[in-house]
Parts: structure tokens; sequence; C-alpha cells
């Protein structure tokens, strides 16, 4: 078996003394997408959080490329190749729409995601590129976020909440879109609350439930039920 | 690649002619001696100080997010180190001007470890205290005067230029090319790499480190060279005044709150705000301060007025109304005029 791109090993979080994630122990293979699914508080954007460096771990307890990497600051996450789409998308609000990409491009990583590339695949973008970023609509402000993580042409990339607060049409362009990311060989890790479209462009996912994995397997064949006792901690 | 092609550029014809108006009143300026008076001159040096101050407050507070109300502490170092070099030591006045720039930024660097430890309001009061200590510090010094301060000796103020008028203008010529100096490197410092980073930083720091950007050291970077400038301009207010004592040399209004309220009045987070928060405070100034209590009242209920009324400032209000950006920082992107 390959060693995997990212794996954690036993890696726990706390909020103070509230202690969010349990001894997770997950991984991703290289192209591969893992979704992470699980109700509000499992802990879904904690993990994304300790993944890219913004909450600090024990050195060992994130391993990327064979590399400890889990007390590294979110900086330093970047120029290892991890690019973290984040939770309500965080622009730079003084900053025009194409300022906000080439921002992106900060860690000086080499790769075919350039701005040509970025609004080749979002073309709206190219048309409001000297709009202030927080004047778009929602969903044109995602495909910000999202053309800005790939600007550092990472290896893997974090999705964070991509449909939140979105209408379902913009979802789904937005979703449109990954096939054309990932197929260049970059992995994804996608947190999501809609289970349907998380299991519908991953291969594999992780239920997480009050901070441990209630559930892991392959997205095509899993139970739908055995996801709801999963996700939300129902005993049979 | 269905790339069309656009033109992208960061100048506008705003930017072009403010460039060439600012050389014209640049080269009226550096001409003064020959039209304007000594009192003239004089508070137009000071002007140019107050200008570089609230130009470095701006960068550190309007563009790094670092609210400092203890840059008093960077003035005064500066000038007894120019005192004390001079003094001490027999430097040319010139060449402790940068002393006073070189050992500040030395000094900034343990102070920025500590107080980068403090987190917004905490900040601003933690170099507020650092401000102090500096000040009694400097009190203790009992050959330069202690508590009391000193004088400049003449051997000093002569070494500079022979007679009192070659003085005046040298100082003149000083205080003007150190603004000069300021506001170029902060617009350089702005339109870089880092200037993007910076104001990335300022905007949302959790994405910004996510995408690879060192808060600490940006930051840091921002507060030792804004040390240092800060303390060469100190250094000359102190050489102009001949005269330095801890009240003086640490003076949180003078240093700090003033110059607080020009940045606030021009508009915090632009490089013209400065200039404009100048204009209007020496404005005020001139006119009001012989009221007294009343000139104090009248600055209070401005910066009350504009904060509520325009919390962008006098340039926000300029900026909404007629899309101009004097200093082209950002990009600028010309549609294609035919298609096909």
């Amino acid at each position: 078996m390959p060693e995997p791109l990212l794996s954690t090993s036993q890696l726990c979080a706390w909020y103070g003394d509230f202690q969010a994630l349990f001894d997770l122990d997950l991984m991703i293979n290289e192209g591969e997408i893992v979704a992470i699914i699980g109700a509000n508080g499992a802990g879904k954007t904690t993990l994304m959080h300790s993944i890219a460096g913004l909450s600090i771990n024990k050195p060992h307890q994130v391993i990327y490329r064979g590399r400890q990497i889990g007390a590294l600051r979110a900086d330093q996450v970047a120029f290892e190749g991890i690019a973290l789409v984040p939770e309500g998308r965080q622009l730079f609000a003084s900053l025009t729409v194409e300022e906000n990409l080439v921002i992106g491009a900060q860690t000086g990583r080499k790769g075919d995601w350039q701005l040509p590339t970025v609004y080749q695949l979002f073309p709206i973008l190219q048309e409001r590129r000297t709009t202030p970023a927080t004047e778009l609509s929602g969903g044109q402000q995602q495909m910000v976020a999202i053309g800005r993580a790939l600007m550092a042409n990472p290896d893997l990339i974090l999705l964070d909440e991509i449909s939140l607060g979105l209408a379902p049409v913009i979802i789904k362009t937005i979703y449109a879109a990954l096939p054309g990311i990932v197929e260049g060989g970059m992995s994804a890790m996608i947190v999501e609350q809609d289970i349907s479209k998380a299991l519908a462009v991953s291969s594999r996912f992780y239920c997480l439930q009050e901070g441990r994995v209630a559930l892991e397997g392959q997205s095509q064949t899993v139970q739908r039920d055995a996801i709801s006792r999963a996700y939300f901690g129902v005993q049979k | 690649m269905n790339n069309t092609p656009l033109q992208v550029s960061r100048g506008s014809r705003a930017s072009v002619t403010a460039m060439f108006i600012g050389l014209i009143i640049l080269a009226i300026l550096i001409a003064a001696p020959w039209w304007a008076g000594r009192a003239d001159m004089r508070l137009m040096g000071e002007l140019f100080l107050y200008l570089s101050l609230a130009s470095l407050w701006n960068l550190m507070a309007g563009y790094a997010g670092l609210v400092s109300v203890g840059q008093q502490a960077y003035v005064g170092f500066g000038g007894y180190v120019l005192f004390a070099l001079t003094i001490f030591a027999g430097v040319h006045p010139a060449v402790a001007l940068l002393g006073a720039g070189v050992l500040a930024a030395l000094v900034a660097i343990p102070v920025a470890t500590l107080v980068f430890r403090l987190r917004g309001a905490y900040f601003a009061i933690g170099t507020w205290v650092v401000a102090e200590v500096f000040r009694l510090s400097f009190a203790q010094v009992s050959s330069l005067g202690g508590g009391s301060g000193t004088s400049l000796p003449t051997s000093v103020i002569k070494s500079m230029a022979s007679g009192r008028q070659a003085r005046e203008w040298m100082s003149y010529w000083m205080a003007l090319a150190l603004a000069v100096v300021v506001i170029t490197s902060v617009f350089f410092f702005l339109r870089s790499r880092k200037g993007l980073a910076l104001s990335a930083i300022r905007d949302n720091e959790l994405a910004a480190a996510s995408l690879g950007i060192n808060i600490w050291r940006t930051k840091f970077l921002v507060y030792v060279v804004t040390a240092a400038l800060t303390a060469m301009v100190g250094a000359l207010i102190f050489l102009q005044k001949l005269r330095i004592s801890p009240d003086a040399a640490f003076s949180v209004n003078d240093w700090t709150a003033f110059v607080i309220f020009i940045v606030v009045i021009g508009g915090i987070g632009s490089l013209e705000g400065p200039i404009i928060g100048t204009l209007v405070f020496f404005a005020l100034r001139e006119t009001l301060a012989d009221l007294g209590t009343v000139y104090l009242i009248a600055l209070g209920s401005v910066a009350i007025v504009v904060m509520l009324k325009a919390p962008q400032g006098l340039w926000g209000i300029i900026r909404a109304r007629w899309d101009l950006q004097l200093f082209p920082l950002g990009y600028r992107v010309h549609p294609p005029s035919v298609k096909k």
C-alpha cells in the first residue's frame, strides 16, 4: 500500500478546557477526494484548522509526505503545499478580485494554476477582476476563495463548507468545477453539510461525531441508514 | 485560452498629474529659503516633521493594524541619541541623525518581541508603558541633565553650518528631505509584494496566514522600520529645538495624540490621508492656538464629527466622490476599446 499524502495520528484539539477532537486517525492518498461529514460542532472545521496550521498540534500528529507538520504555523504549512479555502470565504475586503487571487501565489509554488487558468475555470471572475472582492455575490466570492487557494498550486486543497449559504444553482456550478481542479492530480479534502453532495464527489468519507470518527468508508457503497446513525449518534 | 488582452496599469491620469504637481510643489518647497520668511520656514519645517510622523503611524496602524500609542518612545529616543552622540562622541549632527535611526531599529527588536505578545487594546497600552519606561530611564541619565534635560552646546550647533541663516535653511531642508524619504519609502513598501501581504493581513489574518504570509514577521518588519524612521524624525525635531528634556521628548500628547488626530481626520489606511490631515491640523492650530482651551475643544469636536460622519476621514470623502487615487497603489484595468 502506498504511503498516504497526509495522515493524522491521534489528533486532538482543545478550545480552552473543551476538547473538540479526540484521537483522530485519518488519511488521504494522492489524487484522492475525501469528504468529511458531520453535524454542527462535530469538529470538521477544527480538523481543517489543525491540518492547515491555524491551530498548533504536536509535530507527529499530522504527517504530510512523511514529514511531521503538526507543529508548523499556517504560513509554513502553506509553503508545504496545503491550501485552505476557509469557511465563510474570508476574502480580503480592501483588495480587488485580482489582487485577492495574486496574493494566493504568495508561496511562489510553480504549477498550472495561474491567473489565466483560474479565469478559465471561473470566467465571471475575469469580468469582475477590478471589483472589490467582497462586493461580489456569495457564489462569486466563493469562486474567488477557491481560485485564491488554487493560485498556490497546492498538492492538497482543503475545502471548508464551500456551499454554505449559497443558492442550489450556484452550488451546482461550483461543484461542477471540482473535477477540473483535481484532474491534475491534486488531492482534496471536502468538509460539507450536504451529505449527498459530499458523497457524490468523493471516493471515501469520514463521518465525525463529537470529535471522533463515527464512521468511515467508500462513498459510493455506503448505506444511507448507516450514515444517519453515525451522523446523529443514534444507537441501534 | 480565451484570454482577451487587457491593459493593466497601476497609474491613472489623476496619479500622473498628481506626480507632476507633486514635483512642482516639491521644487517650490525646496526653494522656500528664497521666498519664505524665517517664521514661515520654521512652521513648514515642523509641518514636514508632523507629516512624517503621521505617515509612519498610518503605516503601522492603518496598514499593519498595530495601533501603538507609544511612538513617542522613538521620537524621544531619537532626540536623546542625537544629543548623546553629538555631545559625547563629537559626531556631526547629520551622522548622529542616521545613528539615531540605526540604534532605534536595534532597540525596537527586543521591544517588538515583547509587545507583540499583546493584542488589540493591550498592545496599545503596552506600547505606552514602554514609552514611559524610556522616559523614566532617560530621566536617570544625569550626564544628559536628568529630569530637567539639557541644551545642545554651541559648538555642536556651530558644527552644523556656519551662520544662523545657513543653519535654519539646513534644518528646513533636512525636514523636507525626511518627509520625502518617509512618504516615498512607505509608498514603495506598500506597492511591493510585502505591501500587498500587509493589506491582506489587515483585512483577514486567518486567510492571510493560510496563504503563506508570515504575519508575525511582516508586522515585525513594519514595527522596526517605523521605529527607525520615527527616531530620525525625533532626532531632527530636537535638533531644531536645541533643547531636550524627558517630558518634552516622550510627550504622549505632542508625538502621539496629535499624530493620531491627523491620521484619523485625514483618513486612516491611505497615503493621502496623513497629508490632508497634517494640513488641516496646522490650519486649525495656526488659527485657534491663541484661544487656549477652546483650541483643544475644537480639535476634539472636529475629531468626533469626522469619526461619526466620515470614518474614512476627509480623504475617504474625496475618494468616494471622485474616485481619485493620487498614489497609484492598486491596479487598474483598461478593457479593450475595440472588440473584433
